[in-house]
């Protein structure tokens, strides 16, 4: 099974990543020879292996409905980090609101 | 006086009997730094010095006002620059957080402070964890203070290297495939990987969320268990975090390993593995049976499965946690976007690596409609199967013994150009991460002078039997705390 | 509209749950903060941090869903849908897929106090709500608002089943008091708490094949909802009709010009990549825990309307009209523990008592006048205490002031003269001054006697007791 130029293409406008021409072609190939490697997966019998999402026994781990207000200390903080921003609200380039 | 050379433990007993200060413990590393940090590189952000030793100086305040400390008390240290401290940078080596500063502070570094520990520096790593010789730094390449034309492996190759060479008493490293196991087998410590569930992930950057541990990485089993001591513990908020009883874990140091059983899985030693790393483990192994314990081979067939399973896990995970630096709300921000769509992928392309883009990818790949069942499936039923390998060793043996790493330190740029190579060098500790089960790394001997580490397994939360085997062994071995000579280029 | 198309709809019910606090952080789960004080690490999806499952919103859904007749999952978890927006901080939202809390329900919809018909719930689930986006007016530049993100979100589906846009409005006005009754989401569509989404396609009548299905967003009230679909229907018809293709598009509604557009950019694949969130464990939902919120479970409208029906004989439309609100209904049996006529009740709340409160634009039983109240009221009006033209004025006192009614009528002196010495002095006082009536009254003319009432209530500014006066008139005069 191969991967086509395409397909990575594809993968890349998923993961929103802008790749270079050179970059689509080296990732191609690293892919196929990942993908030869992981093969190996296909050779086990896994027809009634039940998957494993987490390792732990853990069930029901909840937290009680109690709320406690953290944002206004924290405001000034979080808006130092933000790439742009304007009274308070962090600004972006414009989204049209049929753009999802 | 070299303080820089005592282990943590040794440091905290001479703070505890006022045979020395904290800020000379402190000013003593700092020295250390001064002389070797430009060859090590070992550090992405080095506090100011000043300011290192004003916190040093509280410390020794209270104690000369007879407040009763931590044991750890006063003793500097490093973290791993994915875990978050507020307030200073934590930009996980990669472009996308340069200069980030989180407004809050790590479960693991909340428990730090609260002991007194000295912050020195935030240590490199491969960006975001990903990969095995901290080459992906976006920063530099940490070297290994046994040889510094060699990597110190990774991901936690800044921490590991920063305790080899006496630059910090111990630091924090994660552990998601081995990261921080290889570097320090690679390094010559002493690396734990926690059981998944042990040591809270609150605060720590994400990268694999159900493989990702954070783990300490100090010169010998003592400090190992004694950062154990105030890291391990439930926390409501990482719902993943166990709650059970906190245990003592230096009590086990000491105790008698005669009559405890461990397994030599065969199908560690085969793939890959160099002969001469073989040969070391297997003499060290052989010295166990002087303590009066039972060694015998096993078989875990599953185990070739680890690696194509590990990194469909990873990927997939990695490719949703690392969804979020979209220059939105922090990090770096691509200039000149016109639209959202370009303001995403200008930033995601121009802020992260090669390889972080490349498990994105195959992350991505892995999950998207049509290929879900054919890989990322396929590899939660392998993780299933891999796990009951250890269940079943684990019924019949106390402790899983292999090789941490099929190598020692290779050279720099020696496997950058094949991903698959460098995956395969994690293809002895990956599998601790997927079954969930605790894992430690230490010294064992070396090979053309470079450490050669010796990797203990066992049972899920039996971290302190862990520590009671290593121990003994460790004095069997007589290798805890070897500080390596580093070639201090001088001048010019 | 012909009968040559049937129509299929299917309707998606976004609702916020009452939670205290957010559904995996410790923020208040409020509306209307400035924006981005309402965050914290978790919620605004900063790297390193970790959700917490609130178990409140569990519960919540749990009750919800059994409210629906819905199956609870014993095995559920949460998954992560992968997208890239600004609203969503972690270009992730916490869902769930193929394990939700709860599926296969029905709800019955109800029109005029009857039963039309029975709808089919195909699942609900749990998940985070997103944060919120304004746009510059000059189009330079958007800007978000994290308040919103993490508040606990159910989503209702419901299978294929609604067959017009009336039915697809009723449906949500049911879904609405069963929400309210139940005491788990506010419903406030202004607010946002209430989203509702639309899937329509239309097929030829005896057809077994469903047509394209057509997603309709941005409908922003329960009017709107069956607008945009009766459009909807207008305009896939008219295409069918003509020989041409309906597409499977997502479209949106235009309130003001009365249309449903096609949204641009939706066509890109809708590759969520759903996997297992690996930072919360999977839930086990007991039957000790759905037993206990099982007996939490109110009576819900429709039950309690045909109770009401029979228990205290109301007509259909006015249990229906009295159950549609749980505070109406509420207010309603908690009167009759003070007074037992439920017809007197049931027309005093309706009458005067609804007309007061829309006037006033509040909720029954959250203003001031409350059930013990309008109990008093009519017993006073009973013991003869006040007239029913009295009672009307007090009731009005009482509304504005939440003053008890015995007290307006003391403070006011409103009280009727029951008393009949003082009514005797009174009517003597009157004989005296209207000789010629009396002689009327005497000489056989009956009216008379309704002109000395009159005079006597007027001594009284009307506080006599009018039964009462006549009474007595009749005593003095035939006596
Ligand atoms: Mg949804
Ligand atoms: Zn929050």
């Amino acid at each position: 099974m191969s991967v086509s130029r395409k397909e990575v293409e594809y993968v890349a406008s998923l993961a929103r990543l802008d790749l270079l021409p050179e970059e689509k072609e080296s990732i191609t190939q690293q892919f196929n020879v990942i993908l030869d490697y992981i093969q190996r997966l296909k050779e086990l019998n896994l027809s009634g292996v039940e998957p494993t999402t987490h390792v732990q026994q853990l069930k029901n781990v909840f937290r009680e409905d109690r709320s406690e207000e953290k944002g206004r200390e924290l405001l000034p903080e979080v808006l130092e980090e933000a790439p742009d921003s304007a009274r308070g609200l962090f600004k972006v380039p414009p989204v049209i609101e049929e753009e999802s | 006086m070299d303080y820089y050379k005592m282990s943590a433990a040794e440091a905290a007993g001479a703070l505890q009997n006022k045979e020395v200060t904290s800020q000379e413990l402190t000013a003593s590393v700092l020295r250390r730094i001064g002389e070797v940090e430009e060859e090590i590189q070992g550090f992405i952000t080095l506090l100011d010095e000043n300011e290192t030793l004003l916190e040093a100086e509280k410390i020794d305040k209270a104690r000369a006002s007879g407040e009763s400390l931590s044991l750890l008390a006063g003793v500097p240290m490093a973290l791993k620059d994915n875990l978050c401290t507020r307030g200073i940078p934590t930009t996980c080596a990669s472009k996308i957080l340069r200069k980030y500063r989180p407004p809050y502070d790590a479960h693991v570094v909340e428990k730090l402070k609260e002991t007194g520990t000295v912050l020195v520096g935030k240590a490199n790593l491969d960006e975001f964890a990903m990969g095995s010789s901290t080459e992906n730094s976006a920063y530099y390449t940490t070297r290994n203070p046994w040889d510094t034309t060699r990597v110190p492996g990774g991901s936690s190759g800044g921490s590991a290297a920063l305790v080899a060479a006496g630059e910090v008493f111990f630091a924090l490293g994660s552990d998601t495939g081995g990261s921080v196991r290889q570097p320090a087998s690679l390094c010559g410590v002493v690396g734990l990987k926690p059981t998944y569930g042990l040591v809270s992930r609150y605060g720590l950057i994400a990268f694999a969320s159900s493989l990702d541990q954070i783990g300490p990485l100090t010169r010998d089993i003592r400090d190992c268990a004694l950062v154990m001591d105030v890291i391990a513990g439930h926390d409501p908020r990482d719902s993943t975090s166990v709650p059970r009883e906190k245990e003592n874990y230096t009590d086990y140091l000491g105790r008698d390993v005669k009559g405890l059983k461990v397994a030599l899985p065969r199908d560690y030693f085969e793939e890959g593995i160099n002969a001469e790393v073989k040969k070391v483990v297997m003499e060290a192994v052989r010295k166990c049976s002087g303590l009066g314990m039972e060694i015998e081979e096993v078989s875990m067939p599953y185990t070739s499965c680890a690696l194509p399973a590990y990194y469909l896990v990873a990927t997939a995970e990695a490719s949703s946690n690392l969804a979020r630096y979209d220059g939105v709300q922090y990090g770096y921000r691509a200039a000149e976007a016109k639209n959202l769509l370009s303001l995403y992928k200008k930033t995601r392309n121009e802020g992260f690596g090669p390889e972080v883009k490349r498990r994105i990818m195959l992350g991505t790949y892995s999950l998207s409609s049509g290929y879900y069942d054919a890989y990322y499936l396929q590899s939660l039923k392998a993780r299933t199967l891999i796990r009951e390998d250890f269940q079943k060793v684990f019924e019949n043996y106390d402790f899983i013994v292999t090789p941490t790493s099929p190598t020692v330190a290779f050279k720099a740029g020696e496997k950058t150009d094949d991903p698959l190579t460098m995956y395969l060098s994690d293809i002895c500790t990956i599998t601790a991460n997927l079954a969930g089960v605790p894992a430690i790394s230490i010294p064992c001997g070396f090979v053309d002078g470079m450490p050669v580490g010796l990797q203990v397994l066992g049972r899920p939360f039996d971290e302190g039997r862990i520590f009671q085997f290593c121990y003994a062994l460790e004095s069997l071995l007589g290798v805890r705390n070897q500080l390596p000579e580093v070639n201090v280029k001088r001048g010019g | 509209m012909s009968h040559e198309y049937e129509i299929i709809i299917g309707l998606e019910v976004h609702a916020e749950l009452q939670t205290k606090s957010k559904i995996f952080c410790s923020c208040p789960n409020s509306f209307g903060q400035k924006p981005n004080t309402n965050v914290c690490p978790v919620c605004l999806g900063l790297p390193g941090s970790l959700p917490v499952f609130n178990e409140s919103a569990l519960d919540l859904a749990l009750k919800a869903a059994l409210a629906l007749n819905c199956e609870i999952s014993t095995f559920s978890r949460f998954d992560r849908k992968n997208y890239f927006y600004p609203d969503l901080p972690k270009a992730y939202q916490i869902s769930q897929y193929d394990f939700p809390v709860a599926r296969n329900g029905y709800l019955d919809v109800v029109k005029e106090g009857e039963t039309i018909r029975r709808i089919r719930i195909d699942r609900l689930h749990l998940e985070e709500d997103a944060g919120k986006l304004q746009h510059d007016p000059s189009g330079s530049s958007s800007y978000v608002d994290f308040n919103r993100c993490g508040v606990p979100l159910m989503e209702i589906v419901s299978a294929p089943d609604l067959r017009s846009p009336e039915e697809a409005r009723l449906y949500l006005e049911s879904l609405k008091r069963i929400l309210l009754y139940t005491g788990t989401s506010d419903c406030k569509m202004e607010e946002g708490s209430l989203r509702c989404d639309a899937n329509i396609s239309l097929r030829p009548v005896g057809s077994k094949e469903f047509g394209a299905k057509v997603e309709i967003k941005n409908m922003n009230s329960f009017k709107a909802v069956q607008k945009g679909l009766e459009y909807e229907v207008y305009r896939q018809e008219k295409l069918l009709r003509e020989g041409e293709r309906v597409y499977q598009e997502t479209r949106r509604w235009f309130e003001e010009q009365g249309i449903t557009l096609e949204m641009r950019g939706k066509e890109e694949e809708k590759d969520y990549r759903y996997f297992p969130e690996p930072d919360l464990p999977p839930l086990n939902i007991t039957a000790e825990r759905v037993r206990k919120i099982r007996e939490l479970l109110p009576e819900l409208p429709v039950q309690r309307a045909s109770r009401y029906i029979e228990e205290y004989q109301l007509t259909p439309y006015q249990a229906e009209v009295i159950t549609s609100s749980q505070g109406l209904a509420d207010f309603f049996e908690e009167t009759l523990k003070g007074y037992r006529d439920a017809q007197k009740v049931s027309n005093w709340l309706l009458g005067d008592v609804l007309k007061l409160v829309n006037e006033q634009g509040g909720e029954i039983g959250v203003l001031s006048f409350q059930p013990v109240h309008l109990a008093e009221l009519l017993s006073l009006l009973d013991e003869g205490v006040i007239s029913g033209r009295t009672a009307k004025e007090v009731l009005e006192e009482t509304f504005q002031t939440g003053k008890a009614p015995r007290e307006v009528v003391q403070a006011k002196g409103l009280v009727q003269i029951s008393d009949e010495k003082s009514l005797l002095n009174v009517i003597d006082k009157v004989l005296a001054e209207n000789k010629g009536a009396v002689e009327d009254y005497t000489s056989g003319n009956k009216k008379a006697l309704a002109f000395l009432v009159g005079s006597t209530m007027k001594h009284t500014k009307g506080q006599a007791n009018p039964q009462l006066v006549q009474q007595l008139l009749r005593q003095r005069l035939d006596g």
